[in-house]
């Protein structure tokens, strides 16, 4: 196989790793954003769902944005360092997300019974859920519209501020932390199914979730045609945009469709597929670029060998891997008479 | 503070923060499926609270080492961009494969805490196996990286720039076997003492509660063939620093000058100045015979190469020295241990021994830190030897003491919280009036 056709195999690896860790990551980071949301006469049976379906798959679930960082040092390693240079603020903002995210979760889980203290660190648990998929969201947000350069030495500002904050940076954060609540919000309906009124409660923040994701994605859209030029055009000018955007539609509609008529398993296909579809539609916009407007995926990939044998080990893990996870998916999450109840 | 100075600093403590978090990782799985085992063998419930307890302590340190080697994955870019454009495509492969055998030990974890009442108690066992192999493999695969750093292979440098990059042959590099042997037997070494150590401090006070008595012989049956076995891969590590790292080697000496028949140095205070040692103890001839297994033979020192590519000597030297000396000590215990264990003589009855386990507690995690910051510090000025500077790989953002006092407030916040809990956990006598049939005194000689 050529050093290019490698380079490309790689970088849609990364692509289904980020995939993986949105659909499965990004919807304990919402579970996380309906922990803080909690409220009404059930708020406490709220979060004991939340914290019931995380616990066992979050710590398997977190690991994949460690293969998607590992995949992109070693395959791409100018596009990382470029990343880790110009991103360095946000990308630490999101690794303080993730720390205390991760220990508080497990030391509300672990430490002393007393309420008080179980509230303090689901508290910090919960904003810290809103930490990461926002900063992440806006990482991805300043790739797209090109901003992520080699620092061209004029002030810090510059630098290392500029490029990340602007609206259209911003918009598509806010647009995953939506998307990462919608998610949960759908899984938890499933996870609810012993609970009707619980089912419910996830069932009407499910479709609120659907429809606010819907008025940022224009939101994203508008602003991108004003910030990132290059992946507007990807994503409404070129033939395979439309191809992509009709799928992430009908997903869309039938997500929110069957979340009204209470079908629930589809609902949880239909956003599964429309967070992918978006996902990758990302992706193919920018394409042939890793980091817009100059790095491409081939300029930036490391040399044939290292390609070639990491493609092989992927190939190794995957096959440990993957009947692993469905071991665990198959204990932990088969939705059963026994599962969701306490 | 310089960029470069807090860009090392927050490494460091990221590092040293990890390390603790890595170590339990690779040794608390071992002493959980252990006392699975033994209850399962004997049907004694006290190991069935000993494995459950050490499950939730393993999900503990599980998660905050996961957490802060999220936090290295990354940092190896924020902090060290250039380093990671170079290294990346030749070490990539042992991260990537500790990538998997990570998730492996995540998936396994996870199965292993909430299926206590949803599997055989076969598969159950099985899942707590592989967890402790998985997390042993992954701490190697990490380690064979950073031997790489020391020891790089596997590509060619043209005018600076790397070219012909084979991963194999980085990862076959001559330093990954003394460094993996040597790590993973300080983690089970230091997780089997730490856990001695807590529970021989305990006996001390109730000498007959069967719960610590049990605790006791797991840890040790965990830590002392470990520490026994520590000294002879120090041996390889050395002769192989004086072989093929002799700088390094030299500042752990503080070995100023080459020469035949070297002493070896016990404690003092490198003069670098002066270029001499003060306050130390000298065995004639002992670096050598050491080093070279031959009482002759010539010891390479820092004068064999430029002044500026000396690491920090009395850093190193001192690290060197607590390693040795605490390590030591642990060899020394755990042949005591073994000794009245063999007599068979009532281990939790012998107060002596107990208040050296209980003193030997802390000395492994002491070990590996002083034991890492010989390897790092030791390889200064180099992040890979010979080949890039560490000033060369540093980000060039500014203002690098903001994250690094962030990170520290962090980790020293996270570290109480850690330790609290784990007393809370898996420390603590278990008090509970249900838990009153654990009370049971142990038999006259410890079990194990």
């Amino acid at each position: 196989m050529s050093h290019d056709t490698l380079a490309h195999l790689l970088a849609a690896a990364i692509l289904v790793s980020l995939n993986a860790y949105v659909l499965l990551g990004g919807a304990d980071f919402g579970g996380g954003v309906w922990d803080l949301f909690a409220s009404g006469p059930r708020r406490e049976r709220q979060r004991d769902l939340v914290i019931h379906a995380i616990g066992p798959v979050w710590e398997a679930n977190h690991v994949w944005l460690i293969v998607v960082v590992v995949l992109l040092f070693t395959c791409f390693p100018a596009g990382f360092a470029r990343l880790a240079i110009a991103l360095h603020i946000p990308l630490t903002l999101v690794l303080v997300g993730i720390v205390l995210r991760g220990s508080a979760f497990t030391f509300r889980s672990y430490g002393s019974e007393s309420s008080a203290a179980e509230r303090r660190w689901g508290l910090i648990f919960a904003g810290a859920s809103l930490i990461t998929p926002l900063l992440l969201g806006v990482a991805v947000g300043t790739i797209a519209a090109g901003r992520v350069r080699a620092p061209a030495g004029q002030s810090f500002l510059a630098d290392y501020v500029a490029p990340w904050l602007t609206p259209f940076a911003w918009a598509v954060g806010l647009f995953t932390l939506v998307l990462f609540a919608f998610l949960a919000a759908v899984y938890l309906t499933l996870e609810a199914r012993e609970d009707r009124e619980l089912q419910e409660d996830f069932r009407r923040r499910a479709l609120a979730a659907g429809l606010a994701a819907f008025g940022l994605a224009v939101t994203t859209l508008v602003l991108a045609w004003r910030e990132a030029r290059l992946v507007w055009q990807g994503l409404v000018v070129r033939p395979q945009a439309i191809a992509i955007h009709s799928l992430t539609a009908v997903a869309a509609v039938t997500a929110l469709v069957s979340l009204y008529r209470r079908r629930y398993a589809l609902a949880r296909l239909a956003a599964g597929a429309q967070v992918s579809t978006i996902l990758w539609g990302w992706g193919l916009a920018q394409f042939p670029y890793l980091l817009p407007p100059d790095l491409t995926i081939t300029g930036a990939a490391a040399p044939a060998r290292t390609l070639a044998l990491t493609a092989a080990a992927l190939g190794l893990g995957g096959a440990i891997l993957v009947p692993s996870l469905r071991y665990l998916f198959r204990v932990f999450k088969s939705w059963g008479p026994d599962t969701g109840s306490r | 503070m310089s960029d470069l100075l807090a860009a090392r600093a927050q490494m460091a403590i990221s590092l040293a923060f990890h390390i603790v978090f890595a170590i339990a990782g690779i040794g608390m799985p071992v002493l959980m499926v252990l006392a699975e085992r033994r209850w399962q063998a004997t049907g004694d419930p006290v190991y069935l609270e000993l494995a459950r307890r050490w499950s939730k302590g393993t999900a503990i340190l599980f998660a905050v080492g996961a957490v802060s080697g999220t936090v290295l994955s990354f940092e190896l870019g924020l902090l060290w961009p250039r380093f990671m454009e170079r290294a990346g495509p030749i070490i990539g492969m042992p991260f990537s494969l500790e990538g998997f055998a990570f998730f492996t030990e995540a998936i396994f974890l996870g199965v292993y805490l909430y299926g206590w009442d949803r599997l055989s108690p076969r598969a159950h066992r099985l899942a707590g196996i592989l967890v402790a192999a998985s997390g042993a493999v992954s701490g190697i695969f990490v380690v064979i990286a950073n031997a790489w750093m020391n020891d790089p292979t596997g590509f060619e440098l043209v005018n600076g720039t790397i070219t012909r990059v084979d991963p194999l042959r980085a990862m076959a590099n001559g330093a990954a076997f003394q460094q993996t042997l040597h790590m993973t037997l300080a983690a089970y070494a230091t997780t089997g003492f730490a856990v001695a150590g807590i529970h021989a401090f305990l006996l001390l006070r109730d000498p007959l509660n069967g719960f610590h008595r049990r605790a006791l012989s797991l840890g040790l049956a965990l830590g002392a063939p470990a520490a026994i076995l520590q000294p002879l891969s120090g041996d390889l590590s050395a002769r192989y620093l004086a072989r093929e790292q002799p700088v390094k080697l030299a500042a752990a000496e503080a070995l100023f000058q080459t020469r035949q028949g070297a002493p070896l140095l016990i404690g003092g205070w490198p003069d670098v100045e002066a270029g001499r040692v003060r306050f130390a103890l000298e065995i004639p001839r002992g670096l050598s015979l050491l080093a070279f297994h031959d009482p002759a033979a010539e010891v390479k020192g820092l004068d064999t190469v430029p002044r500026e590519e000396w690491p920090p000597v009395p850093v190193v030297h001192a690290a060197f020295q607590i390693m040795v000396a605490l390590g030591t000590y642990l060899d020394r215990v755990s042949l005591w241990a073994g000794w009245v264990a063999w007599r068979r003589r009532d281990l939790a009855g012998h107060r002596r021994l107990l208040q050296a386990i209980a003193l030997a507690g802390p000395m492994g995690f002491i070990a590996v830190e002083a034991g890492w910051t010989v390897t790092e510090v030791g390889r200064q000025p180099w992040i890979i030897r010979g080949v890039m500077k560490t000033s060369e790989a540093v980000t060039p953002m500014p203002g690098l003491v903001v994250p690094l006092t962030f990170f520290t407030l962090l980790y020293l916040f996270l570290g109480a919280v850690v330790g609290w809990l784990l007393y809370s956990q898996i420390g603590r006598s278990p008090q509970h009036r249900e838990w009153s049939r654990l009370y049971r005194p142990g038999t006259a000689r410890a079990e194990g």
